[in-house]
């Protein structure tokens, strides 16, 4: 059984590296994820939030749902953390 | 347990150097959209402050100076602050987290109010990291008999 498990990690391993041929350049302006909503951002984040930082018109604005979760799952491990951990007061 | 420790030049050091972290912690949150920087990262410095506290000093100090009932609205608080900003924009009629419509009751157009929008999501993003990491830092250090420290 355990042979069978690394005979199967070495053809998937092989598979991967044999994907990553196709790879774009690394920073090549003319991969698929430099040509879809990149310009976009990169041209109207000041014209449209009047943020001069791209990260955060990205982070908090356009992909607001995201860190909205994000803060969510923070607050969720605190609170799994007290639920746990804490003991209460006698 | 932490105990007490009595080192003046520890404790003096420390002294000076929290309100500077907390002021630079408060830049990071407040300059998250024009800088390198934001609610997450902010938190983090802010809660480190604390954290100097419970080390320089000793647990009821620290309990004395951010309270343990304080800590657990403030948990909750930076999502609520978040939450509710999205609520704003669905109230006014546009869609889920879409500052743009918060101009109808701020007085600024709607790509400054897209702006305000994003300033006050990272304001709640930083107060819930703080609050979250500093109870996971108690928690963790005395075992989650912090509460009963206190009544000793």
């Amino acid at each position: 059984m355990k042979s069978l498990a690394f005979i199967a990690t070495i053809i998937t391993g092989a598979l991967l590296i044999f994907a990553t041929v196709d790879f774009p350049d690394w920073g090549d302006p003319n991969s698929p994820a430099s040509l879809h909503v990149s310009p976009r951002y990169i041209e109207k984040t000041v014209k449209e939030t009047g943020v001069p930082n791209m990260v955060t018109s990205v982070l908090a604005d356009y992909r607001g749902y995201d860190t909205l979760f994000e803060t969510t799952v923070i607050f969720t491990a605190g609170i799994t953390a007290v639920m746990l951990i804490r003991r209460p007061r006698k | 347990m932490i105990t007490p420790l009595e080192n003046i030049i520890i404790k003096t050091l420390c002294r000076l150097l929290i309100p500077f972290i907390q002021l630079f912690g408060l830049y990071v949150i407040v300059h998250g959209h024009g800088s390198p920087g934001g609610g997450f990262q902010g938190g983090c410095i802010l809660a480190a402050s604390f954290v100097l506290v419970v080390v320089a000093f000793d647990l009821p100090e620290a309990k004395r100076r951010f309270s343990e009932k304080l800590n657990n609205i403030f948990c909750s608080l930076g999502v609520f602050i978040y939450a509710w900003t999205g609520w704003m924009c669905l109230l006014l009629g546009a869609n889920f987290l879409d500052y743009g419509i918060l101009n109808k009751i701020l007085p600024v157009n709607p790509v400054m109010a897209r702006y305000y929008g994003m300033f006050s999501i990272e304001v709640g993003v930083g107060i819930t990291v703080m609050a979250i990491m500093v109870s996971l830092f108690l928690d963790l250090v005395t075992g989650g008999k912090h509460e009963e420290a206190l009544d000793e």
